[in-house]
């Protein structure tokens, strides 16, 4: 693909040809700020704050300009600093400032840009000041959603529509009472949402915010344990309990995505019902046994079963190899071709 | 059946019609006459009609255009002029039989005038009334005058001839003329239209669409519902010769369904083209096929942008795309090239066709060629619809058109555009009126709305009022439009109540120029053009408001008290037995007095005051209040 030369408020960098302006900016390393933009989707240009002026002339949204060869982008013009401070202001003029019992604070790209464009208190006293007050939905079981801190960005309805294809949320209503909503504006747990949490993770602010996060401690890199798909994620841990869990983006598999099951199920491993040693039915009851005890008892029981009397079925939260091991054990070792998998539909 | 044939069959009817000995009588029944109305007095001449036996021509038509007189009854006697009727009331109906149905009494204090060849005693010809002369009378060329539920009415009148003789000419011929005519679209943009139409023919890509946007949206205006209540078949053969031109099998009417009539009368005409061989396969023996479907909006005003129009059609949100992005032309509905103007662009494609296009650039500007349709409201005598050469100034439309401030007011503004225009004082009044200088003094041509303000009219208050509206139509995408209207719309209604302070006036400033550079589309860009207008012009009211609590106009009820003068009140106790907060006190004969603090500032006591007396009287600022 052909490189195409711009400068950036003088700066002359190379970008290949194809890219946004602000692609090729944020891609050599120069900050315009934005918002509604996010690199796993397609450019929406709908907060108007990534704004430049292109060749002294036209005003436009840098993330959905195409670079052009011998494009002269200013991020600094006065023009453009006046539009870019006027969303942010009226975006936190319309903000909760919550922001110390956030959990997106210091995370949190309002915050960044607010401080990037210069929002001061001084400033912001000229405004109008309100807050939504819409109940927050806390229906589902792992997330919550705080319309008072949306900024309608689209992040959410667009991750689940271009990312997801579930198109569980969209715009509802108009002016400044549109909002993110589910068909008929139900709790997002009555609507077909898979609380996969893509959005909440791309959610520039606090709107969508998991409800039982924690700040992890330190991160283990780990595999998902839940199917053979084996998705990269980093486990956050305090102490030895998980308090997190996301999604590796540098994983070949999944790149950072993750299901219900892997960024929320991860209860399951401090749970006390959680079994941790084998258990025997000894005279018809259960009972707590060794790992030795338990293989014997199989190892007996199997080697009087060959043939077809027998049969295998394989899990999917099994690795393609344990897969592969148990058909050859199957096949080869018990007799039989009865061997089937939870996963074949 | 030749069109030839066609013409000959509605010239026929149209004529035996005309030539008739029995009295016609054309009744103006389009919306604006049945608000007014006309169902009534079409019943009522029914009735007469038939109980004293007289043989007569009832014709429902459309809109001629002045609102104030309406409900309009033409009547058309043989070999006399058409006398022209005003305010006919179901009351009125019996004196008007007898008079001049059964008798030879004009009645001329009843009349606005009369239309056609001769003259009749006592009564002056419309045409040469002030209101009239001026106007030049295109786009509404057959409303009020053809019955728009029969085609051969239309046909009679040159209707179609533009279809016959533009599927004699090639594709670029046509593009050549509407080109040449220098039509810009009549839905506010000003985009010139033979432009679009070619680009409309070059764009690769089938199927292509016309689409008719008539989303008629913008408050007080009803231009695009009178032409198709009362013209239908204009803006149909307006679009079959723009589908012939680009290459397109089907066209998409987005209406309003707040126009019921309007559906109606669409649909009638578009059963009527089809049987006529005018709309479907093979229109007029030709290779050549076209079909209209009707799409009724669901009352979302940012529809009437055209990407949100193509979208709302597929069934999608309707939320302007976001640029930079191809135009409709190229990419448009359902992704593929769409050719969409307004009402009155299509309307005016066939005598385009028919006439020339230097018949239609010899009225107009150079820039801005033909007439313009205007809703003339607000503090004006005459008010309606007009339909003015463009480049006449906003005077002669306002006082010789208008007949000037109503109630004998005092000339303050004049707001263009609708919602998203601006207002413009006294001495802009000189303004030719096109779209590069409307757009120069800070307002737009926009829809057509014109609204007339007088003395009596708070400008902070109108802008308030606009951005009310747009407040609540911005679709919510955008940033800029979404917040900065309401943060506008907020500052406005605290300058209004008197909380206004010291910087409001800058940042009023600085959001409406970010609002208008940072939006998405035409309605967040236009959308401060109210506030940046009557900041511009009427600075000193914004003050006012601001820094002495002063409403200049007493309007705004915060800033305003009602007093009585002690020295003018004779105590005739009306206004205080009318007060609806008992905030009047005083005994009979004796000075009364408002107790400020329950006062709500309604104004009956002031209306209520015999003008005698006129002892109530209303300041502003406020009058200070003890504080107990």
């Amino acid at each position: 693909m052909n490189n195409v030369n711009i400068t950036i408020d003088g700066l002359a960098i190379t970008a290949r040809s194809g890219m946004t302006v602000l692609q090729a900016a944020l891609a050599n390393g120069l900050y315009i700020p934005n918002l509604c933009n996010h690199p796993d989707l397609a450019p929406a240009g709908l907060c108007r704050v990534c704004v430049v002026k292109v060749d002294n002339k036209k005003i436009a949204i840098s993330c959905k300009l195409p670079v052009q060869d011998g494009m002269a982008i200013s991020t600094e013009d006065p023009e453009v600093m006046q539009i870019r401070k006027s969303s942010v202001e009226l975006l936190v003029a319309y903000h909760p400032l919550t922001c110390l019992t956030c959990e997106k604070d210091n995370d949190c790209e309002l915050q960044r840009v607010a401080h990037y464009v210069g929002v001061t208190q001084e400033g912001m006293k000229r405004y109008r000041r309100s807050v939504r007050t819409i109940p927050k939905d806390t229906s589902n079981p792992f997330f919550d959603i705080d319309h008072s801190k949306c900024i309608m960005c689209g992040i959410c309805i667009r991750t689940c529509d271009e990312l997801q294809n579930i198109n569980a949320i969209d715009y509802a209503q108009r002016g400044v009472s549109c909002i993110v909503a589910t068909l008929g504006n139900k709790p997002i747990a009555q609507s077909r949402c898979e609380s996969c949490g893509e959005c909440v993770v791309r959610c520039p602010v606090g709107a969508l915010a998991v409800k039982t996060a924690q700040a992890p401690m330190r991160e283990v890199s780990s595999i998902c344990t839940y199917c053979g798909v084996g998705c990269g994620l980093f486990l956050g841990v305090r102490g030895d309990r998980i308090v997190s869990v996301r999604g590796d983006r540098n994983n070949p598999v999944n790149k950072g995505s993750l299901c219900v099951k892997g960024r929320f199920g991860y209860d399951f491993v401090n749970h006390p019902d959680r079994l941790k040693t084998p258990w025997v039915k000894k005279d018809g009851k259960l009972v707590e046994a060794s790992w030795d005890e338990a293989l014997d008892l199989i190892a007996d029981n199997f080697s009087k079963s060959k043939g077809d009397g027998f049969a295998t079925l394989a899990s999917a939260r099994m690795t393609n190899e344990d897969n592969y091991l148990l058909q050859k054990f199957t096949r080869s070792v018990m007799e039989t071709n009865t061997i089937d998998h939870c996963a074949r539909l | 059946m030749t069109f030839t044939q066609l013409q000959e069959d509605a010239r026929q009817e149209w004529n035996a019609l005309r030539n008739d000995n029995n009295p016609q009588i054309m009744i103006g029944t389009a919306t604006c006459g049945r608000s007014a109305g006309a169902m009534a007095v079409v019943k009522a001449f029914e009735q007469e009609l038939e109980q004293k036996g007289i043989t007569a021509h009832i014709t429902e038509v459309g809109c001629i255009g002045p609102c104030y007189a309406e409900p309009l009854v033409n009547i058309a006697k043989p070999g006399k002029p058409t006398i022209s009727y005003r305010n006919v009331t179901p009351s009125m109906v019996t004196e008007i039989t007898d008079a001049y149905l059964v008798g030879e009494d004009p009645l001329a204090h009843y009349t606005l005038g009369t239309f056609g060849d001769g003259k009749i005693e006592g009564v002056s010809r419309v045409l040469d009334t002030p209101s009239f002369k001026p106007q030049e009378r295109r786009v509404f060329r057959n409303c009020g005058v053809i019955d728009p539920t029969n085609i051969n009415h239309y046909i009679a009148n040159q209707g179609y001839e533009g279809l016959n003789k533009a599927l004699t000419m090639t594709q670029e011929e046509v593009v050549d003329i509407m080109k040449r005519s220098g039509l810009r679209g009549r839905g506010g943009g000003g985009f010139p239209a033979g432009r679009k139409w070619e680009a409309g023919l070059k764009a690769k890509g089938t199927p292509k669409y016309v689409v008719c946007n008539a989303d008629e949206g913008d408050p007080g205006a009803f231009m695009d519902r009178a032409v198709i209540e009362g013209d239908p078949h204009s803006v149909i053969e307006g679009m079959i010769i723009a589908g012939y031109t680009i290459g397109s099998q089907t066209g998409y009417i987005y209406v309003r369904a707040e126009y019921p009539l309007a559906i109606k009368r669409l649909e009638m005409a578009i059963a009527q083209a089809h049987e006529k061989g005018l709309l479907g396969k093979n229109i007029l023996g030709t290779d050549f096929c076209f079909d209209i479907n009707i799409f009724p909006g669901a009352g979302a005003f940012v529809c009437g942008e055209s990407t949100a129009l193509t979208l709302s059609i597929e069934g999608k949100r309707g939320m302007p795309r976001v640029a930079p992005r191809p135009r409709t032309t190229e990419i448009g509905l359902y992704d593929k090239p769409t050719l969409l103007n307004n009402v009155k662009t299509f309307a005016s494609a066939p005598m385009i066709i028919v006439k020339g296009a230097e018949w239609f650039a010899s009225v107009g500007t150079e820039k801005s060629t033909g007439t313009a349709i205007f809703a003339l409201t607000g503090k004006v005598n005459n008010c309606g619809l007009i339909e003015v050469p463009m480049g006449i100034t906003l005077r002669q439309i306002i006082y010789d058109i208008g007949g000037g401030v109503s109630d004998g007011g005092e000339f303050k503004a004049v707001q263009t555009g609708g919602p998203s225009g601006g207002c413009l004082p006294e001495s802009l009044l000189d303004t030719p009126i096109d779209y590069d200088s409307l757009d120069e003094a800070g307002s737009i041509m926009g829809s057509g709305g014109m609204v007339v303000l007088d003395e009596k009219t708070c400008m902070v208050d109108v802008a308030r009022y606009f951005l009310d509206f747009t407040e609540i139509e911005s679709c919510g995408q955008c940033v800029p439009c979404r917040l900065g209207t309401k943060q506008l719309l907020e500052i406005l209604k605290d300058i209004c109540k008197g909380r206004g302070k010291e910087g409001d006036h800058e940042l009023l400033y600085e959001l409406s120029h970010s609002v208008h550079g940072g939006s998405v589309c035409g309605l967040g860009q236009t959308a401060a053009n109210p506030v940046l207008t009557t900041l511009r012009y009427f600075k000193s009211e914004y003050d006012a408001h601001i820094y002495d609590k002063c409403c200049p106009a007493k309007v705004c009820k915060s800033l305003i008290s009602y007093v009585i003068l002690e020295d003018k009140c004779k105590g005739c106790t009306l206004c205080a037995k009318s007060c609806p907060v008992n905030a009047i006190s005083g005994e009979k004969k004796q000075v009364h007095v408002i107790d400020q603090s329950l006062c709500v500032q309604c104004g009956v006591c002031m209306e209520k005051c015999p003008n005698k007396f006129s002892a109530v009287d209303c300041v502003s600022p406020r009058v200070k209040t003890e504080v107990s």
